[in-house]
């Protein structure tokens, strides 16, 4: 079933999360008000240690929030057993990380694959995907080159093709243009653009490129654990904060 | 996600080559010190063992090991005769006469007198000539080794001459009889010529060796001789244990050899199972990846445990073959012959090797579990 683009993937309300107890108790989000689209970039951007990961953590069931109401697709968090969040990741989140984390023993193909190794789909089947996806991203000639033998933005195809791969409704990025010089940046974010949004998907990017934030259609601002102003784009690519 | 597991483990080919010779060192030197160490126990026991024909050995009571003999009465031999269940049984004697050879070496040597009539109690192998031969007068078979030792740099040919307790002995034949506890040259004669070889004493039977009928055990022989004749009566495998254990209770060995393969162990241990764990703990933001992206918990402990097990049985593997090479090159070694890698070492070693690897991984494993998730974004 294809989601109506414009409706919420995700939904957060009076969100907290601490850190610790008493004296040594940090508060690292106090009352998110948040909200992302299907078929949008959203962009959440805010000054170091102001809670950004803290919140897509939340948002992917990463991490437990200490108050407030979640709901990622439709589905209440809280709801979840453990065993259950980590097959809702491992079907509806994708993941795209700064460092790339990528598995250095693989190769671009073999890394790309590994969603759907990891549910289950045989190896030959996830490979021929991963090739697929790849070529799709450009590197049809580097699909069985080692992490350590592509460039950074080569890299980042590769983690953009792992995150994509099984077909998730959520792609989390974190980071995804802070290693990389303006130029493969920009190429990234135009993969992003290109192939990550999707009517029935929603992308957050968590940014401090401010290079970037044209891509966004939503802008969600953050300081101390707080949101503090969401800006919406007429004409994404166009937006400038 | 075997796949990805065996991937992951083999991929840094320092590392993976490094944890594969740790365990495949500690194998090694685990496989290679028991051995030893048990061959050379099991060399205090060679000449009982060397015994294939009799099943049962008769001593004087307060007799513990091989090297420690009381004589026996000569009417000892017919008692034991008498018992019901004995086959046949025959005299055997031990002693340890100078034997010198015409140019001066000599060398204090195992002189076993096999009983006149049946020649019973002789190894099996020669190597040169044969155990009929000792029929001739003032004849002996000397093994192998102490043939080297005593006749350096020769060919092995028979016809030589030694001189034992003013007698001139005949080598008549070379056997390959198992290497002693001591390196001396392990000599056999018939009784007759055994007990003049050495200097008569008032009495000279050594053992008594006997062979059950068929339908008597070995341990129910041994029963019947001791409860009729006072005697100590002691099966073949019986009195092996005696001998051991005669020298792992009375002498150093087991002290030394308990420290090396010890330290064996730990360093071993040490190397292998910290190597291991370090190779967890690198790739912790690996398996945090994997854990965000959904791969559960037990799924990460049984890739941990695959890569464990993959590395501790190759590391295995490489080990006993490295002994066994080891071995394969001493067994003719004069010095070391007969020594062997023993299964029974070996299994201990597997047992030990894979308890380390066990260990490792729960060590890994039990940070693994405890990694959050939410690192991968930090």
């Amino acid at each position: 079933m294809i989601a109506a683009t414009g409706t919420f993937a995700v939904s957060c309300s009076g969100v907290h999360k601490d850190f610790g107890q008493g004296e040594t108790r940090v508060q690292a989000l106090r009352g998110i008000e948040f909200g992302a689209r299907f078929g949008e970039l959203t962009f959440l951007v805010g000054p170091s240690g102001c809670g950004k990961t803290t919140l897509i953590s939340v948002i992917a069931g990463l991490l437990d929030r200490t108050s407030g109401d979640l709901s990622v697709l439709g589905v209440d968090m809280d709801g979840l057993t453990p065993g259950e969040r980590v097959l809702f990741r491992r079907e509806k989140v994708g993941f795209l990380f700064q460092q790339y984390n990528l598995l250095p023993a693989f190769t671009a193909a073999e890394n790309a694959s590994v969603p759907l190794l990891i549910a289950g789909i045989a190896r030959k089947e996830a490979l021929d995907r991963a090739r697929s996806l790849l070529s799709t991203l450009g590197l049809s000639q580097r699909t069985e080159a080692l992490p350590s033998q592509l460039s950074g933005g080569q890299q980042q195809r590769v983690a953009l093709a792992r995150a994509l791969i099984h077909e998730p409704k959520l792609v989390i990025c974190d980071e995804p243009t802070a290693a990389l010089d303006h130029k493969s940046g920009e190429s990234v974010m135009e993969l992003l653009a290109g192939n990550a949004v999707h009517p029935d998907r929603a992308v957050i990017v968590v940014t401090h490129d401010s290079r970037v934030f044209h891509y966004a259609q939503s802008i969600a601002h953050m300081d101390d654990g707080r949101i503090a102003e969401i800006t919406r784009a007429q004409h994404p690519r166009e937006a400038r904060v | 996600m075997n796949f990805v597991a065996l991937r992951m483990l083999t991929g840094d080919r320092a590392k993976y080559f490094g944890l594969v010779f740790a365990i495949a060192f500690c194998t090694f030197l685990l496989e290679n010190q028991t051995s030893i160490f048990a061959n050379i126990l099991r060399r205090t026991a060679s000449q009982i063992l060397d015994v294939t024909d009799a099943e049962v050995w008769v001593m004087d009571p307060q007799t513990e090991y091989w090297d420690q003999t009381k004589a026996l009465k000569d009417t000892d031999l017919t008692r034991v005769r008498g018992v019901p269940g004995v086959a046949w049984a025959v005299r055997l004697f031990k002693g340890n006469p100078v034997a010198k050879t015409l140019n001066g070496k000599f060398a204090v040597s195992l002189l076993i007198g096999l009983d006149d009539a049946t020649l019973s109690g002789a190894p099996r192998k020669m190597l040169l000539g044969s155990w009929q031969r000792l029929r001739e007068p003032d004849s002996v078979v000397i093994d192998q080794a102490g043939y080297v030792l005593l006749f350096p740099g020769e060919p092995l040919e028979l016809g030589r001459t030694l001189e034992m307790n003013d007698h001139r002995v005949t080598l008549v034949g070379i056997s390959d009889a198992s290497a002693p506890f001591l390196s001396v040259p392990v000599m056999h004669t018939r009784y007759s010529e055994a007990v003049n070889f050495l200097g008569r004493e008032r009495t000279q039977l050594s053992f008594i060796i006997a062979r059950p009928l068929p339908g008597t055990s070995p341990e129910q022989l041994a029963a019947n001789i001791a409860g009729a004749t006072a005697l100590r009566a002691r099966t073949t495998q019986q009195f092996m244990w005696d001998c051991i254990r005669y020298y792992l209770k009375n002498t150093g060995i087991p002290v030394n050899f308990g420290i090396t393969i010890l330290v064996a162990l730990l360093v071993g241990t040490v190397v292998a199972g910290q190597t291991f764990y370090l190779f967890t703990v690198e790739n912790l933001k690996q398996f945090g990846t994997l854990k965000a992206m959904g791969v559960t918990n037990p799924r990460l402990v049984g890739m941990i445990l695959l890569q464990a097990l993959s590395v501790a049985a190759l590391g295995f593997a490489i080990g006993t073959g490295m002994t066994a090479t080891f071995f394969e090159i001493t067994l003719r070694q004069l010095a070391t012959r007969g020594m062997v890698l023993m299964w029974e070492c070996a299994a201990i070693t597997a047992a030990c090797i894979f308890f380390v690897a066990a260990v490792a991984s729960i060590l890994s494993i039990r940070r693994v579990l405890v990694l959050e998730p939410a690192e991968v974004f930090r």
